[in-house]
């Protein structure tokens, strides 16, 4: 194995784990603030990549048609958020899954009913198409670069909005206590709104930058949101620093045991046998992670309410 | 030990009275049973082999339903991963039933297991491995609670999904072929009426299992755990094994729907491992009516038949799935069996 092929597999792995945190940062702020489990937020990033190819499509631009397709899902959430996921809040959690597998029918199917089921066309833009030479002399996709670029900025970004804002300030207020700061005359209703829309932007943003690199297509948001989930278990739900460590730690695990699993297998068992072993192992290595982590920490790596 | 029998705590869910037939409830419940036992005789004597198999269907998936309403329904434990374990019960029904249409064992080492086309051998298995695999996602899921439980079962059955996918020995995400149905002695399974009335036994087995363990001492600790876990463990009952126990059996059941499903299809791919197939179930049970135990059959025959209906129609049926379920969510949370059976007692 050579440590080349190594630093490749590890700035891939960085790369899923900062979409994974664009998709959880928003489910574990929803779930933080409002208490809500969203398993729609899948939703939202196809949402924001349809809209990111039509817009892109459109316009010619990949630079309009991101914007474009993270105000539309925004705008999508907020939306599904005043219609139905605020009927929730007070609902037990069994209706919040119900309602939002619900929704996700009604989007895919929505969706496959307006565009068809072939994927939609959607490229990276000509000025991100390079390769960047890396220290261990590997060329490396530049837009790959970039999303992780995109993400610590994102990351960066929420830390600031939530740490010296004043609207940072009432979702931490939010997070620890809903009654007190509506009994202090902070417009709940709105806030929630807000960060739905927030969360459902972020995942239109990952959605949009992956679909470039894979395909824009009904369901592509389903596997993403499930690790997601793995991610928010892992780190501590509502736990935005869970959020990021545990992405990390579930994209660069997922990704070098793709990769090097099947490869350790081969010293002992047959090529055959070791690529089936390997693979199979590999899908289920996070988790495995997550179970054992569960099994020392149930309330996850950083939880955030004790 | 007698405390709970003699009222101490009196567990809210269980009826004082007897049970009554020929109540609504009563009348609305033997009429759901009448329904789903006489279309399928019907379809017979008229030569309808196509209805027959839909019945089973419904069956087999009210089965499923049965055992995930005593997880959800009766334990309160909002398990978003039996998919696991109807999956699992399938892929045990088309393994054994692979290896003995090749003459081929299943393990030679370290003890040699042949593959069996044996319906009998297959359900038992079925219930054990399943009855295992939930005991181990079951120890590390009930130390949580609330989203956790719901995302961690979820996993879970992911992790199954993935496997299955992966694993190359029996057919990966192609999936497996069942060429031969599996046999039971005596009768030939091969008849569409003889299966289907094995899958009816199965439904009302499984029914009259849970109903038979929430009359019991059990079924109260199960129902007191639900409601207050506290409250339980102050009558020094500790709610943990009570809820792992109910969440083993609630997957038996499931599992042997699973290897029924994997013998009505000839069949089996991940797809039944798949988190729609979990969250179906979910929807199933709750459009039924969750806790009550004619509710997960109500919901089969609704699903199943919005499935064939509507699937017949239009393409996008998943759409009106879907926005009948958030309806139902939303503004009617009792389900089929609260609008046709009035509510339970404890409601």
């Amino acid at each position: 194995m050579s440590v080349t092929l190594f630093i490749e597999q590890l700035i891939n792995g960085l790369q899923l784990g900062t979409m994974l945190f664009l998709m959880a940062s928003g489910l574990t702020l929803v779930f933080g603030v409002m208490g809500l489990i969203n398993l729609a937020h899948g939703s939202f990033y196809m949402v924001g990549a349809y809209a990111t190819a039509l817009a892109t499509a459109a316009t010619g631009s990949f630079f309009t048609g991101l914007v474009a397709g993270v105000l539309v899902a925004a705008a999508v959430g907020a939306l599904v958020e005043l219609i139905v996921i605020r009927r929730l809040y007070h609902r037990p959690h069994l209706d919040q899954v119900l309602a939002t597998f619900a929704l996700i029918l009604i989007f895919s199917e929505g969706t496959r009913w307006l565009f068809g089921s072939s994927p939609l066309w959607l490229s990276p833009p000509q000025s991100l198409t390079g390769f960047v030479t890396l220290p261990g002399g590997a060329r490396y996709p530049l837009y790959r670069l970039v999303i992780i670029g995109v993400g610590i900025a994102v990351a960066i970004g929420l830390y600031l909005l939530i740490s010296r804002t004043r609207l940072g300030m009432r979702i931490r207020a939010g997070e620890s206590d809903r009654e007190m700061i509506g009994a202090l005359g902070v417009n709940i209703a709105r806030l929630y709104t807000l960060v739905f829309a927030m969360g459902a932007a972020l995942a239109g943003l990952a959605g949009a930058m992956v679909g470039a690199l894979q395909s824009v297509q009904v369901g592509m948001g389903e596997p993403v949101l499930i690790l997601a989930f793995v991610v928010i278990v892992i780190g501590g739900i509502g736990s935005i620093k869970g959020a990021l460590f545990g992405a990390v730690l579930v994209g660069v695990v997922d990704t070098l045991g793709r990769v090097f699993l099947p490869a350790l297998f081969r010293n002992f068992m047959s090529p055959s046998e070791a690529a089936g072993v390997g693979a199979a192992l590999a899908a289920m290595l996070i988790y495995i992670l997550m179970a054992v982590i569960l099994a020392f920490k149930p309330k996850g790596l950083f939880a955030a309410n004790g | 030990m007698d405390k709970l029998k003699t009222g101490i705590i009196a567990p809210p869910g269980l009826p004082a009275m007897p049970a009554r037939w020929f109540d609504r409830k009563g009348l609305v419940q033997i009429g759901l049973l009448a329904l789903l036992l006489l279309a399928p005789l019907a379809a017979y004597l008229l030569g309808h082999i196509y209805y027959i198999n839909l019945a089973s269907r419904i069956t087999v998936i009210a089965m499923a339903a049965v055992g995930l309403n005593l997880a959800i329904g009766y334990g309160g434990m909002v398990s978003f991963g039996h998919a696991a374990y109807f999956g699992l019960g399938g892929y045990v029904a088309g393994i054994s039933a692979y290896h003995a249409f090749d003459f081929t064992p299943f393990m030679s080492w370290p003890v040699a297991i042949p593959g069996s086309d044996s319906m009998l051998v297959i359900w038992l298995a079925a219930i054990l491995l399943c009855g295992l695999l939930a005991l181990a996602i079951g120890a590390i899921s009930l130390r949580t609670t609330g989203v956790y439980f719901i995302m961690i079962t979820l996993a879970f059955a992911q992790m199954m999904y993935y496997f299955a996918n992966s694993w190359p020995s029996y057919g990966g995400e192609d999936g497996l072929p069942i060429y031969l149905r599996n046999t039971l002695p005596l009768v030939d399974t091969n008849q569409p009426l003889v299966f289907f009335l094995i899958c009816f036994a199965g439904l009302l087995l499984s029914m009259a299992i849970t109903s038979r363990l929430m009359k019991s001492r059990f079924g109260a600790a199960l129902t007191m755990a639900r409601l207050n876990d506290t409250r339980l463990a102050t009558a020094g009952i500790s709610p943990y094994p009570i809820r792992l126990m109910a969440f083993v059996i609630s997957a038996m059941i499931t599992g042997l729907a699973g290897a029924l499903y994997a013998d009505l299809n000839g069949f089996i791919s991940p797809t039944m491992l798949s988190w729609h197939f979990s969250g179906e179930l979910m929807v199933i049970v709750i459009l039924g009516g969750v806790g009550r135990l004619y509710g997960p059959l109500a919901g089969a025959i609704l699903f199943v038949m919005m499935e064939t209906l509507l699937g017949g129609l239009t393409e996008y049926w998943k759409l009106f799935l879907g926005l009948m379920l958030l309806c139902v969510v939303l503004f009617a949370k009792h389900g089929v069996m609260g609008w046709l059976a009035g509510r339970e007692r404890n409601e």
